[in-house]
């Protein structure tokens, strides 16, 4: 596609409005579902259109969509994960700030797919602005008769309301989202069920991204087949924001066909490494993605070639690290992280973190020892896959990745009994485009 | 002490209690309400929304203790937030943070003697493309420098 989409319109304060969105064609995706497409046909048309989930999982949409059992007599959810708290990723909010009526069209094209009444919009509760766009956009949207009862003389109904998280990272996680949404803590439950079939108030839910759910005007414009098209292949088709954090030239946020190569992502799009650094590692996909060395980012952005080589789109939240970050310290960094943000109900999730927190910040203030570096490679594999929700695993991944492709300098940290990196602490100022 | 919520703010509960099936759903909108009506969530608030939910006190400080945005103690007219995650650590957030505590004379955590600023280190804010990041009550606060912190920090009353 050589026009684009989500960015179309950057740097145009209007794009907000429903004015702007309907003088340049919006809401027409969702006259013509309502017009001439039966729910199970929106579904169709989204499974031929190859969308995966864009929340980090990748998950087929219109698959997933299929699982919501009709036969039920529950009411159906539909919920829109807008909690963006992947360290690294920040797609979801330019979304909501600045294109939010794509957001809310594709909801109630995605609702009237899954017959749901009423939608939710989970928002994390630092986008206060954010969450003050999304009503505003949403009374609009009542106003002109694209929300409430009967829409567009369709006999659909259907409300939408925003509900503002708490601050925790874990109500990202689509059922710890659930609960928190619920009233309660945000504490993961154990699948199956999933919550397309037991879900919000024990119904069936969808739970989606923001940026799944602002693909599907698009989609239902053009036709699931010519989405299909763009991209490398059908498994990994469409179109995709890209977060470029850390230390490039010019970071932020950018729009393109799956599948851009990262190297040239990062050195051409982001204008390369700070001030002509060399590069040093590279985490493609938000901070649970295992890290890649600079021999191996010449891969494809999508869900199965990074997955080929043992790591993860996620998120598509690119951290780049140069020659001046240490990487124990990185790490550290994140394990603090995951170790703040564990919800505490599983044992190896919750000691693991705090071990590997205690064992790397030994390390990076020169008390470790060569054993503490393989303990710590040993802790992260105690957690994988022994956890009720994935953030255990998100915890670990980075660990494993780290210590596997940066061993000589955690071991470094243990032979000299100090970091031996030169790091940089200052303030950088780039030509930052998000 | 008994609190109870402005008039303007009972409608606003009451409008909440429509957007959801059950009474504890409205919780966290309810704890965002109470935060903007008492800027903290006290004992004496906790109990005053576990008899608006019809739920035990003890439901409501489970959450409450869950979440970082439910300060049960009175904060700062301006609660600082200063992202220290991966991406705003590779741009220099240690340093934003050691000049404003340099600048407010407060370590983390703590709140300045006049009751103005209070200062916290916070996980990613999700804008790590425009590191380093702020959040200053409601507002974020981005590609920051030292000059801008400075410029910021001035001209709040
Ligand atoms: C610890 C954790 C945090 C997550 N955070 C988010 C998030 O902030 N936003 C999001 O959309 N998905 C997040 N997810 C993924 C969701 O669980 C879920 O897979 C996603 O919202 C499904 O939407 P999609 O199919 O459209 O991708 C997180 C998952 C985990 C395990
Ligand atoms: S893996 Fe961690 S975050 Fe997930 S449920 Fe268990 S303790 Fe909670
Ligand atoms: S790491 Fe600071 S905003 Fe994401």
């Amino acid at each position: 596609m050589s026009e684009l989409y989500f960015l179309k319109n950057r740097g145009n304060p209007e794009s907000k409005t429903i004015d702007f969105y309907l003088a340049h064609g919006g809401y027409e995706a969702l006259k013509k579902t309502l017009k001439s497409f039966e729910p199970n046909d929106v579904i169709e048309e989204v499974k031929k259109s190859g969308l995966r989930g864009r929340g980090g999982a990748g998950f087929p949409t219109g698959l997933k969509w299929s699982f919501v059992p009709q036969d039920n007599p529950n009411p159906k959810y539909l919920v829109c994960n807008a909690d963006e708290s992947e360290p690294g990723t920040f797609k979801d909010r330019y979304i909501i700030e600045h294109e939010p009526h794509m957001l809310i069209e594709g909801m109630i094209i995605s609702s009237y797919a899954i017959r749901s009444h009423l939608a939710y919009i989970y928002i994390r509760g630092e986008f206060v602005q954010g969450a003050r766009i999304l009503e505003e956009a949403l009374a609009e949207a009542r106003e002109k008769g694209f929300l409430g009862k009967n829409i567009l003389g369709s006999g659909y109904d259907l409300d939408i309301y925003v509900h503002r998280g708490g601050g925790a990272y874990i109500c990202g996680e689509e059922t710890g989202l659930l609960e928190s949404l619920e009233g309660k803590r945000g504490w993961p439950r154990l699948k199956p069920p999933f919550p397309a079939v037991v879900g919000l108030f024990k119904s069936p839910t969808i739970i989606n991204n923001v940026e799944t759910l602002a693909n599907v005007p698009l989609i239902m414009e053009r036709g699931g087949d010519w989405y299909s098209q763009l991209g490398p292949n059908p498994k990994n088709a469409g179109i995709k924001l890209y977060c470029v954090s850390g230390h490039v030239n010019r970071p932020g946020l950018f729009e393109f066909e799956m599948g851009m190569n990262l190297k040239e992502l990062i050195y051409e799009h982001a204008g390369g490494i700070y001030k002509g650094h060399q590069l040093k590692g590279v985490i493609p996909g938000g901070s649970s993605t295992p890290v890649l060395r600079p021999d191996e980012i010449d891969v494809s952005m999508d869900y199965d070639s990074l997955a080929a080589i043992g790591t993860m789109f996620g998120s598509a939240g690119t951290i780049v690290m140069d020659e001046t970050t240490c990487m124990v310290d990185a790490l550290y960094n994140l394990e603090r992280f995951y170790a703040h943000e564990s919800c505490g109900q599983c044992t190896p999730c919750r000691e693991g973190t705090m071990w590997m927190v205690k064992l790397l910040r030994r390390l990076e203030h020169g008390e470790g020892t060569v054993e503490d570096v393989d303990l710590l490679a040993d802790i992260a594999g105690n957690i994988m896959g022994r956890t009720i929700c994935p953030l255990g695993d998100a915890a670990a991944m980075p660990a494993k990745s780290f210590v596997q492709k940066f061993r000589d300098e955690f071991i470094e940290h243990a032979k000299q009994h100090k970091c031996p990196v030169k790091k940089d602490k200052s303030i950088k100022v780039t030509d930052a485009n998000a | 002490m008994a609190v109870e919520f402005s008039e303007a703010a009972k409608q606003e509960f009451a409008e909440i209690l429509n957007h959801y099936p059950t009474k504890e759903a409205a919780m966290l909108p309810t704890l965002h309400l109470a935060k903007r009506e008492f800027g903290q969530i006290s004992p004496e608030v906790m109990t005053y929304i576990s008899q608006l939910l019809d739920l035990h006190v003890t439901r409501v400080a489970n959450v409450v203790s869950f979440y970082t945005l439910f300060p049960r103690e009175p904060e700062g007219k301006y609660v600082i937030q200063v992202c220290s995650t991966l991406s705003c650590q590779l741009m220099g957030a240690e340093t934003v943070v050691d000049h404003i505590k340099k600048k407010l004379a407060i370590d983390v955590g703590e709140t300045t003697p006049d009751k103005k600023f209070t200062l916290k280190k916070v996980e990613c804010l999700g804008s790590c493309g425009t590191a380093p990041v702020m959040q200053i009550n409601d507002d974020y606060y981005e590609q920051l420098t030292v000059e801008k912190i400075d410029k910021i920090l001035d001209s709040l009353e």
